[in-house]
């Protein structure tokens, strides 16, 4: 397949992207290619030959328009306490309707670190932005990366000093509101510049209080300086109507650690793309996530690592909770390429199936060119086990009450992951509620 | 307290899967049974079928207790009505604290005999004592359910779930096996503190150690799926010294 039916659809991204206000001209320019490069792409929507997408339908994209969100309705401070991570001491910006939201968002400096809207930093200081913004995130070959470099609104732009430790962390929530119509756009886009031996951890989530459909395309580009570790935690608790279509980019140089841990509840389409590139010697990343899938929705987790020098690690360990008719995959590589000897690679990808329905496409990879790695894959999926269930059981704990005690438990090391313990409380009681709901069509 | 009688029970996915072929046994109020056997002549089979494990079928017989039927009864409602089994091999459950699991059971069974549950506190009060009591090493609670617990350890752990529900019947399966001098002594001790005129205990073991710690009421050989020889605590010592052969000889199954 070489030709790309013209989608109908484009047309409402095209509205969307006339509608660009940028007063920097090397921004328009950039957005420019960016729009070329997704008019060209299109929506990848032909599965066929297209191992990228094997597993994932979306020709939801072709015959159902979305339209960027262009205003954001009001929200205070209490509402967003109720519904998301919150902690008065973080570093936090906010997002509302994909703007950046000055009144919601606190803590933006100090600590050796600045966070602010990106595309107004981009217009009043070019030096800053231009180098960096698009450059671990490419455009080419990827519709969705192009799109919201075409489109994105507002954007959060994360400096974090030389040798800074920030004692909070830094959390960049993106919600979505109630007010306006079905079917908008959001382009949330977040660029990470971490300096030399700085240490950060930064939250992104992303929690909505509208039940309507929405399409989500957000992009996470972070660059890394030598020595830089940043602890990356994602939250996507988006509606069951959501098409949610992450990209998450790294480019690590000598001794940068990006160790990511990631909790995704099932929106209707929902992927998960992770690319963690590993420049330098001694860099490392951990890839870790939970998805959880119910209904008929669909999550992809495309989780990728290229080792380019040596004594790298690399480490990707997923679990996935399926329950009612869903369906998940996991499709996890790992290139190591020639001259990146001494790697460690390590994937895992770990399946509870609730029901017979749910269904999960999973196959970790490898491909080596070095000598002289260690890499270990493997992959499982299976259903409750009963003696587990008969053990809880056999000391007085209800049928339901040890079903959803081992679900959890199968969750939790994870969730242990997540910091500060507020965020992981914070996930704890999102999953007390979530997985008693869980449709096991009756097998448990 | 417990009234068995003509107990057959088969594997539910084996065909042919017959393992308990006629089981009798009484046990009343106070009264402590050891059950010794082979291996594979059906101990764990019978406790396991005692607790309710689904993965067995009693194709006929009845197991009554405190005079009444529990065959229809499932495996957390036998223990509401005070039911224990000390696995031979208890499961290691990921992510499932020791605390928290505890908890869920005593609140469980408190909620079905309409008692009041404990606070967290008083809880905490209780199992924090029965830990001590038990001589578990604090850090493994802390560790997911059994994981990691060597097989000594994880015997102590089902003496400490013991020891919190206080069950009217405790089956030990094996609970013996594998624990060094001291631990012995500590499930000896936890048994003998229990002992009450309105709580029984089966001790399934291969060893008569643990019934010098714990006198026994009554010893019963398991083979072939029957009890097939019943005496005091001598029969154990004859065991012990003499083996099987002679319960294995006298008794040649039906079908053979
Ligand atoms: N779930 C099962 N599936 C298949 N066979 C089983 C199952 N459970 C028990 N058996 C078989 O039934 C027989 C009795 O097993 P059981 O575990 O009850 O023996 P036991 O007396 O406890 O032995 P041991 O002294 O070794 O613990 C064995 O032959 C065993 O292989
Ligand atoms: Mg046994």
């Amino acid at each position: 397949m070489t030709t790309i039916a013209p989608a109908t659809t484009i047309a409402s991204y095209a509205r969307d992207f006339s509608k660009n206000e940028d007063g920097a001209e090397w921004l328009t320019a950039l957005r420019n290619k960016a729009w070329a490069e997704f008019e060209s792409l299109g929506f990848p929507t032909k599965r066929r030959g297209n191992e990228l997408w094997k597993y994932t339908d979306l020709r939801v994209l072709d015959t159902k328009a979305f339209s960027r969100a262009e205003a954001a309705s009001a929200l205070s401070s209490d509402d967003l306490r109720k519904i998301a991570p919150w902690n008065d001491d973080w570093h936090t910006a906010v997002t509302v309707d994909g703007q950046f939201s000055s009144e919601l968002s606190r803590n933006l400096s100090g600590d050796d670190i600045a966070i602010s809207n990106l595309i107004e930093t981009a217009e009043r200081d070019k030096a800053a932005v231009e180098p960096a913004l698009g450059s671990v995130a490419d455009i080419a070959g990827n519709a969705f990366v192009a799109l919201n470099t075409a489109l994105f609104k507002s954007g959060v732009l994360v400096k974090v000093d030389r040798d800074a430790e920030p004692a909070q962390p830094i959390h960049i929530l993106h919600i979505v509101t109630a007010a306006g119509a079905d079917n908008r756009a959001f382009y949330p886009r977040i660029l990470l510049l971490a300096g030399e031996n700085s240490k950060t951890s930064i939250i992104e989530s992303y929690v909505n209080v509208s039940e309507g459909s929405q399409f989500t395309v957000p992009v996470f580009e972070a660059s890394l300086s030598d020595g830089a570790a940043v602890r990356h935690f994602r939250v996507q608790l988006e509606n069951e109507q959501a098409i949610h279509l992450a990209t998450t980019r790294t480019e690590q140089p000598d001794s940068a650690v990006f160790n990511s841990t990631t909790f995704a509840t099932g929106p209707a389409i929902g992927r998960n793309d992770v690319h963690t590139n590993l420049s330098g010697e001694h860099s490392e990343t951990n890839l870790h996530g939970l998805y959880i899938t119910d209904g008929s929705s669909h999550q992809d987790n495309e989780i990728s690592t290229t080792h380019q020098k040596p004594h790298g690690t690399s480490h990707q360990f997923y679990k996935g909770i399926l329950a009612g008719k869903s369906r998940a995959v996991f499709s996890g590589k790992v290139l190591v390429q020639a001259g990146a000897m001494k790697t460690l690679a390590l994937q895992k990808d770990l399946n509870l199936l609730l029901s017979h329905g749910a269904e999960i496409d999973t196959k970790p990879s490898l491909e080596i060119y070095a000598d002289d790695v260690k890499c270990a894959h493997g992959a499982t999926a299976g259903h409750v086990d009963p003696t587990m269930l008969f053990y809880l059981m056999s000391r007085g704990v209800r049928r339901e009450d040890a079903a959803i005690m081992l679900v959890s438990g199968f969750a939790s090391e994870i969730i242990e992951e997540f910091e500060p313990e507020s965020l992981r409380e914070f996930l704890y009681s999102r999953l007390e509620r979530i997985i008693p709901e869980l449709d096991s069509e009756g097998i448990l | 307290m417990l009234e068995v009688t003509n107990l057959h029970a088969r594997v539910v996915d084996v065909e042919d899967g017959e393992i308990l072929k006629g089981l009798n046994l009484t046990i009343k109020p106070g009264e402590i049974h050891a059950i010794m056997g082979p291996n594979g002549s059906g101990k764990s089979t019978f406790a396991n079928v005692l607790a309710g494990r689904i993965d067995y079928e009693v194709t006929d017989g009845d197991i009554k207790f405190e005079g009444e039927s529990i065959l229809e009864t499932p495996a957390d409602e036998r223990a509401h009505k005070g039911i224990f089994l000390a696995f031979q091999y208890p499961a290691e459950i990921p992510g499932v604290r020791p605390w928290q699991f505890m908890k869920a059971a005593l609140d469980a069974k408190h909620e079905s005999s309409g008692e009041k549950k404990l606070s967290v506190r008083e809880f905490s009060k209780l199992f924090d004592s029965k830990v001590a009591e038990v001589k578990i090493n604090p850090d493994l609670m802390k560790r997911s359910l059994n994981e990691g617990f060597s097989g000594g350890e994880k015997k102590r752990n089902e003496m400490l779930q013991l020891a919190i529900l206080e069950p009217k019947l405790a089956v030990l399966d094996e609970t013996d096996s594998g624990l060094d001098v001291d631990a012995m002594r500590i499930v000896a001790d936890a048994v003998n503190g229990l002992r009450s005129p309105d709580r029984s205990f089966i001790l399934v073991t291969h060893y008569n150690r643990l019934l010098n710690h714990i006198k026994p009421d009554v010893v019963h050989v398991l083979a072939n799926g029957q009890l097939v020889e019943t005496g005091g605590p001598e029969l154990a010592v004859e065991v012990e010294r003499e083996g099987y052969k002679r319960f294995l000889e006298e008794h040649v199954p039906a079908n053979a």
